[in-house]
C-alpha cells in the first residue's frame, strides 16, 4: 500500500512498460490541468510553420489551436497515446485531409511564404514537394518500376525514358532497396516483404523529389530488422529532406528525431529537443506519458 | 450424462456438471440440424437442375431435328426455248423466265402417270418454291447452262419433310392429314429410287425470314441482333463507365446526388417495355428515326442496360481499397490521374463483368423492342444499323406463332442458338475476369 501513495516518486526503472528505461528524474513542473504548449514550439527560418491549426471531424474537433515550427533538415518526431490527433496533424500538412468527408481544417500552414491551407492553392504540386509516407505500406499493384517512375512521370520531371530510368535507379538506391531489386524491376511491386514494400513506398516518395516528407507510423507494419534499416534510412535522408514522423515507439523517436512533440487529446502539450524531453520533460503529462503511466 | 449427487462429496454439496459435458449433451441435436441444413441445400439444388434439365430437354428434343433439311434429287433440262427463246443471253429475260414451269415438267417427267389438275397440283407441292429460286441462281450465274440438262438438289416442302423426320403420323385418317395418301405413295417412291435425302440445313443459318419455312432462316434475325447489341455497347459501356466514376469520385455527398442514385437503382427495376414506349416517343416520333432499324433498337437498349452497368460500376470502384488512391493522391496525382492511372484499371474486370452480363440481357430483350417496331415480318438480311431488321428473340416470337408445323422444330432450334450465345458471352465475362485478376 506505501508503494501506491508514493507511485509519483518512485522511477520507472521498475516499471514494466517501458521496455528501454532511460532514467527520468522527476522534473515535470506544469501540471496536469494545463494546456498550454510549453517548449521551443518556434524555430529561426522554419521550413514549415503552423499557427493555431484546428481539425474538426464533423462536429468532433481532433486538434485543438496547435502552433508548431518545423525545422529546415530536421527530423521532428509526433509522439503521444491513441488517438492524440498527431496522424491528423501530419496530414495537414499535405492537405491529405481534403480526402476525407467532413473534415474541416483552420489556421495558417505556411511554407515557403503561403498559406497552404488556403483555398487558392493547389494541392497537386503540393503533393509533390511535401510528400507522404503511410503506416500500411502501399505499392501499387503493378511492377516495381512502375511504382517508383509514376511520380515522376505524371509531374512531367523526366523528358524520355533515359531520364525516367535514371530517376527510378537513383529513387531505389537512396531508399537503399537497389541491390535487392535491381535484377526484377519488372515484377510486381505487392511481390516484395513487408520491409521492402515499405522501403519501396519511401523510394516513390522520393523519386518525386519532394522537399519535405511526412512519415506517419512507417515502420508499426515492420519487423525489428526491417524497422531498423528504415530507420537507418531516415538517417542518411535528414541531409537532404525535412522530415516529420509520427511515431508509436518513443525509442524510436529517440533513435531517430531532433526534436519530439508530444501530443495529447488533440492539444500539443510539449515540444523540444529530444534528448531533453525524455531526459527533462517540463510537461507532467508528458511525464506520465513517456514513463508509461498510460498510453 | 453427470449426475450430480453421484459426484457429491463427504458433506453432500453437488459438484457442477462440467461444461464439456453440457456441450456433449446437446451435440448430437446440433449435427441432426446441421445435417438437416445441408440436405435443404441439396435439395434446392437439385430442384434447381431437374428444371434446368426439364428445360433443355424439351428445347432440345424439339429443335435438334430442324438442324437438318429433307432435299430432293431433281434432273432438269434447261429448255432454251423456254428461257432464252432469242438466244441473246440477255440478264433482264433470263431473270423473269418461268423456273417454276420448268421445275413442274420435271415433276412431270417423273411421274408421267400423274394426270389431273388437282393431283398435279398436289405432285408439285412436294417440292419447295425456293427450288425455282434455285435455278434461276444456278441460270444466271451461269447462262451456258442453257440448253444442257443440270442435277441439282433442291429442298422439299416443308410438309414433305416433316414427314421425313417422322413428325408425321402416316397412321391417321387422311382427312386428318396435310399430305394425302398419294403423295406419300410418291415420295416413298423417290425415297426408293434415292432421290430424297437429308442434309445439313444451312439455310436456317444464312437466309433471311420467310413465309416458306424450308426456306426460313434466322440470319436477317442474327444481324440484326448483332447490330443492335453493337450500339448498345458503343454507347452504353463509355457513357455507364463515365457516369460511375463521376459519381463514384468526384460527385459531392448531397441530396441531389442521393436522389439520383436513387433513381438509378429504380431504373434498373422498371419494366423494360417502358423502355420501348419511351423510344417510340422520343426516338421515332420526335426525332424521326427509322422505324425498326438497329439503330433505334440500339439507343432503346442503352437506356435499359444504363442503370447495370453503372451500379456494377460503382460496386466495382468502390471494392478499390483506398489505400491506392492515398498513395496516388500522396506523390502528387490529381484525381484523375488517380482514376485513370490506378483506379479504373483495378477496377476493370468488374465493369467488364457488369457490361457482358448487361449485353446478354440486352441480348434477350424482346419487349421495348417491339413497340419500336422490330416484329415486323423483315426478310432481307440487314446491311448497316440503319436498315430494317428484327432482331433474334422477335424472330423467335414470330416464329412460335406461325401456325405451319415445321416452325414448331424451328422455333426451338433458334431459342438453342439464342441460348448458345447467350452461354459463350457469359463464358466470355468469367473469362475475362479470370485473366485480369490474374495479373497482379
Amino acid at each position: 500500500m506505501e508503494i501506491v501513495e508514493d507511485s509519483h516518486k518512485t522511477t520507472n526503472l521498475e516499471h514494466p512498460h517501458v521496455a528501454d528505461p532511460v532514467h527520468v528524474s522527476k522534473t515535470a513542473t506544469v501540471s496536469r490541468e494545463s494546456r498550454e504548449t510549453i517548449g521551443d514550439i518556434f524555430v529561426d527560418d522554419p521550413r514549415i510553420s503552423c499557427r493555431d491549426v484546428n481539425v474538426y471531424y464533423g462536429e468532433k474537433q481532433a486538434i485543438k489551436n496547435i502552433s508548431l515550427d518545423i525545422g529546415k533538415n530536421e527530423v521532428i518526431a509526433m509522439i503521444g497515446p491513441s488517438g492524440c490527433g498527431k496522424s491528423t496533424f501530419l496530414r495537414c500538412l499535405n492537405r491529405m485531409n481534403d480526402t476525407i468527408i467532413g473534415c474541416r481544417v483552420t489556421g495558417d500552414i505556411n511554407m515557403d511564404g503561403q498559406n497552404i491551407n488556403s483555398k487558392k492553392i493547389d494541392v497537386v504540386p503540393l503533393r509533390a514537394q511535401v510528400s507522404m509516407v503511410f503506416q500500411k505500406p502501399n505499392p501499387f499493384p503493378k511492377s516495381i518500376w512502375e511504382n517508383v517512375a509514376f511520380g515522376p512521370r505524371i509531374h512531367g520531371l523526366a523528358n524520355n525514358k533515359a531520364e525516367l530510368d535514371e530517376i527510378v535507379v537513383t529513387s531505389l538506391k537512396k531508399a537503399g532497396l537497389w541491390e535487392e531489386v535491381k535484377d526484377r524491376l519488372d515484377q510486381p511491386g505487392t511481390g516484395l516483404s513487408g520491409g521492402q514494400q515499405q522501403r519501396l513506398c519511401i523510394a516513390r516518395t522520393i523519386a518525386v523529389g519532394p522537399e519535405v516528407i511526412l512519415m506517419d507510423e512507417p515502420c508499426s507494419a515492420l519487423d525489428p530488422i526491417a524497422t531498423a534499416r528504415v530507420e537507418d534510412l531516415i538517417d542518411e535522408l535528414r541531409e537532404q529532406y525535412t522530415i516529420a514522423i509520427v511515431t508509436h515507439s518513443m525509442q524510436q523517436a529517440a533513435r531517430v528525431s531532433q526534436r519530439t512533440a508530444y501530443f495529447h487529446l488533440g492539444d500539443l502539450i510539449e515540444v523540444g529537443e529530444t534528448n531533453q524531453i525524455f531526459t527533462n520533460p517540463r510537461h507532467q503529462l508528458t511525464e506520465d506519458y513517456i514513463t508509461g503511466r498510460f498510453g | 450424462m453427470n449426475n450430480p449427487q453421484a459426484n457429491a462429496d463427504q458433506d453432500n454439496t453437488p459438484v457442477r456438471r462440467r461444461s464439456i459435458d453440457i456441450v456433449q449433451a446437446g451435440l448430437s441435436k446440433r449435427y441432426a440440424a446441421e445435417k438437416r441444413f445441408q440436405l435443404y441445400g441439396k435439395l434446392a439444388i437439385t430442384m434447381g437442375l431437374l428444371f434446368l434439365v426439364l428445360l433443355f430437354t424439351s428445347i432440345i428434343s424439339k429443335g435438334y431435328s430442324a438442324f437438318v433439311q429433307t432435299f430432293v434429287h431433281l434432273d432438269v433440262q434447261l429448255d432454251a426455248s423456254r428461257l432464252d427463246p432469242d438466244g441473246n443471253r440477255d440478264p433482264k429475260v433470263l431473270a423473269r423466265a418461268d423456273y417454276g414451269g420448268l421445275v413442274k415438267s420435271t415433276l412431270r417427267d417423273m411421274f408421267p402417270a400423274v394426270t389431273g389438275r388437282s393431283d398435279k397440283r398436289e405432285l408439285y407441292s412436294l417440292v419447295s418454291n425456293g427450288a425455282a429460286y434455285q435455278l434461276r441462281d444456278m441460270v444466271m450465274k451461269n447462262p451456258d447452262l442453257i440448253g444442257s440438262k443440270v442435277s441439282l438438289w433442291v429442298p422439299a416442302s416443308s410438309e414433305v419433310d416433316m414427314l421425313m423426320k417422322g413428325r408425321v403420323d402416316r397412321k391417321a385418317k387422311e382427312g386428318d392429314r396435310q399430305l394425302k395418301d398419294k403423295q406419300i405413295a410418291w415420295i416413298d417412291s423417290m425415297a426408293k429410287e434415292g432421290r430424297i435425302e437429308k442434309r445439313f440445313n444451312t439455310v436456317l443459318f444464312t437466309a433471311g425470314d420467310s413465309r416458306d419455312p424450308e426456306l426460313a432462316g434466322i440470319g436477317g434475325a442474327a444481324m440484326g441482333s448483332i447490330y443492335t447489341l453493337l450500339v448498345t455497347l458503343i454507347l452504353s459501356f463509355p457513357i455507364g463507365v463515365a457516369a460511375a466514376v463521376y459519381l463514384e469520385e468526384f460527385a459531392p455527398r448531397n441530396r441531389w446526388t442521393d436522389l439520383i442514385e436513387v433513381n438509378i437503382n429504380n431504373l434498373a427495376a422498371v419494366p423494360s417495355i417502358v423502355f420501348g414506349l419511351l423510344g417510340l416517343a422520343v426516338f421515332i416520333n420526335f426525332f424521326g428515326m427509322p422505324r425498326s432499324a438497329p439503330v433505334v433498337g440500339g439507343l432503346v437498349l442503352t437506356l435499359m442496360t444504363l442503370p447495370t452497368i453503372i451500379i456494377a460500376s460503382r460496386a466495382a470502384l468502390k471494392s478499390v481499397p483506398p489505400s491506392i488512391r492515398e498513395a496516388a493522391l500522396g506523390v502528387g496525382a490529381s484525381p484523375m490521374q488517380t482514376i485513370i492511372y490506378h483506379v479504373l484499371p483495378l477496377s476493370m474486370p468488374g465493369m467488364l463483368t457488369g457490361t457482358i452480363i448487361g449485353m446478354a440481357q440486352a441480348l434477350g430483350e424482346t419487349a421495348p423492342l417491339l413497340m419500336i417496331g422490330m416484329v415486323a415480318f423483315i426478310v432481307d438480311i440487314p446491311q448497316g444499323i440503319f436498315d430494317p431488321s428484327t432482331v433474334l428473340p422477335v424472330q423467335i416470337y414470330l416464329w412460335a406463332d406461325s401456325p405451319e408445323r415445321a416452325f414448331v422444330e424451328r422455333t426451338s432450334a433458334a431459342i438453342m442458338i439464342l441460348l448458345g450465345f447467350l452461354i459463350l458471352m457469359n463464358a466470355l465475362a468469367v473469362v475475362l475476369r479470370k485473366r485480369f485478376e490474374r495479373r497482379w
